[in-house]
Formats: C-alpha cells, structure tokens, sequence
C-alpha cells in the first residue's frame, strides 16, 4: 500500500518547484500571455522574431553593405546620403534602422558607436548587439575616454587619427565603413564581405585582417 | 577589459532574453510603443540598476529590459494583472507532469 507521509509530500514539492522557471521567464511569460491576449502583440510574430535574431540576422547583412560601398561608388555615394535607402536595397530594413547614418573610418579619423542611454542598435542590419556594447562600462567610457576603452579592443590609434563618437538615440543609429584593406584588388564583394567583422563595423576594431579570407 | 577578439557568442544566453527583446521591438513596430518612450523608461531602469550595484552583466540588462517593458505597460497591464497571471502560471508548472507542455486553463 502506497504511503504518503509528510517527508514525502515535502520532497515531491521541491521536485515540482524545482522545474518552475526562473523569475525573470516567469515574468517574461506573464507579460507576454497578457499582451498576447489583450492584442497588443500576435504570437507568430514573438516567435519569427525570437527564431530571426536568434538563428539568421547577423553582423553579415552589415558586411554585404560595407564591401557593396567598396566596389560600387554609386552605391557608396547613395550610402553616405541616405544609409536607409541604401540598406533597403538589400531588403536589410526593419527594426531599428529607420534612420541609419553610415560614416566612413579614413586615414587620419575613426568612428565609435555608442548608445549612451540605454542600447539603442541598428538590430536589422547588424543582429542582436554584444554584451559589451550593452556594458554600463563600455556606454560611460566609450564617450569619456575613448582611446582607452578602443586600446582595450585592442586598437592603438596614432595621434594623428582623430576619434569621432557617435551616440545613437531612438531616432537614430550608425553604421562605421571600415576602410578597405589593402592588396584587395579585383576581391569580389562575397570575398570582401567575409573580412569585415562586427566590431568593425561599431567601430571597436579599425583593422580588418585579410588571412583568413 | 573588452575583448579584442571577435566573439562569436550566442545571440541570447536565455530564451526569456530574446522574448522580451522580440516583445519590445515588435510592440515599437506595430507602433504599440514609442521608440524615444522605450529608450528613456530602458535608459532609466539601466541607470538604476547601475546606481544600486546590479552587476553590469548581459542578465541586468535584460533584466532592466523585462522591468521597462513591464513600466511602459503598465496602462494596459496592471501590477495586479501581473501577480494574478504570474500565480496562474506558477499553478500551471505545478500540476503539469514534466515534460508536458504547460499550458493555462482556460
């Protein structure tokens, strides 16, 4: 005959417990079942959402604009004028780069990108942003002292380049164009997109390597 | 202190992390919320956190996304909407043998 004494009931309640998630999915899930059913969201598009940025857009979209601006100057000078149109052309408009702003790294100046505030990040053409990039530390210093937290990435910059940064909002976000690396010469743009890295493109690394193209 | 090295690192280090994100960003797309809303009322919970020592960690920034997106909310979903749902769920997990998808009663 089966016995359920208190020792039991306890153990089968810790068990139980054990499998509720953790405080943040909860509330997550709460919110989520709440907006869901007052229709403020529909869940097919969470679910698109969560499976786009978790599986297929990436800093990539933002490499295929860059080398496109490196091979095709009419694409390069639409870039610079309206980075959103431009983008649009690849289909990489969406969330977050309603109004996008390019700026190009040159010999002697460098672009960082910030958000202050909070986060603010041009998801649609880059991904989901770094941890860094969402750092208190990294939205504090990269204004206050940014040649340091760029040496920290592992950028010297010469005092003969300048270091411009630019602190997005809500209404508006960046883009860093890397400079082409040299000996680069006839590189198709799937090539050249291969070199051009993340951080590149944040401004938090300067140099692209062309080894491991 | 940064890493100099391009990191590949998962987009998000927990589901919850990307269902908040996607409920923020959809919410601002279907022009449910407003982008400068967002970003001040996320601004001011991040500044929070910082000022009560929360480590400055990806799981306190998606925390402070979870706390905005519940304050920007809260004329359609109240606290108490929130505690009553929370308590349905938490029944839910209890009752629902493992494995099983757990659902609530309608």
């Amino acid at each position: 005959m089966a016995t359920f004494d208190r020792e039991d009931a306890a153990k089968l309640a810790r068990h139980l417990h054990s499998h509720l998630p953790s405080d943040p999915a909860l509330r997550t899930k709460t919110l989520e079942s709440l907006l869901v059913e007052r229709g403020f969201v529909a869940p097919e598009t969470i679910d698109a959402w969560v499976e786009a940025y978790s599986e297929h857009i990436g800093p990539k979209r933002g490499a295929q604009v860059v080398a496109r601006s490196w091979v095709d100057p009419a694409f390069r000078a639409r870039l610079m004028d309206d980075a959103t149109a431009a983008i649009a052309e690849f289909g990489f408009d969406g969330d977050a780069t309603g109004h996008l702003k390019a700026v190009e790294n040159t010999d002697t100046q460098h672009h960082l990108i910030v958000c202050t505030l909070c986060s603010c990040y041009p998801f649609s053409l880059l991904g989901m942003s770094p941890a860094w990039y969402k750092s208190a530390a990294y939205r504090a210093r990269a204004v206050r002292e940014p040649r340091q937290v760029l040496s920290e990435f592992g950028v010297d910059l010469p005092e003969t380049v300048g270091v411009r940064v630019w602190d997005s909002t809500a209404e508006l976000r960046y883009l860093v164009v890397p400079q082409r690396p040299a000996n680069t010469d006839g590189w198709d743009e799937a090539r050249l997109a291969a070199l051009v890295t993340r951080n590149a493109m944040i401004g938090t690394a300067r140099h692209l390597k062309t080894e491991a193209a | 202190m940064f890493q100099p090295d391009e990191v590949t690192e998962p987009a998000f280090d927990h589901p919850w992390q990307a269902q908040i994100m996607a409920l923020a960003q959809t919410m601002i797309k279907t022009g449910h919320l407003e982008a400068t809303h967002w970003a001040e009322t996320l601004g001011a919970a991040l500044r929070q956190a910082e000022a009560e020592g929360a480590p400055d960690t990806a799981d306190t920034y998606y925390t402070c996304v979870l706390q905005a997106l519940e304050t920007v909310t809260e004329p359609h979903v109240t606290a108490a909407d929130r505690d009553t749902r929370r308590a349905q769920w938490e029944e839910a997990y209890k009752v629902t043998p493992h494995g099983q998808p757990v659902v609530l009663k309608s």
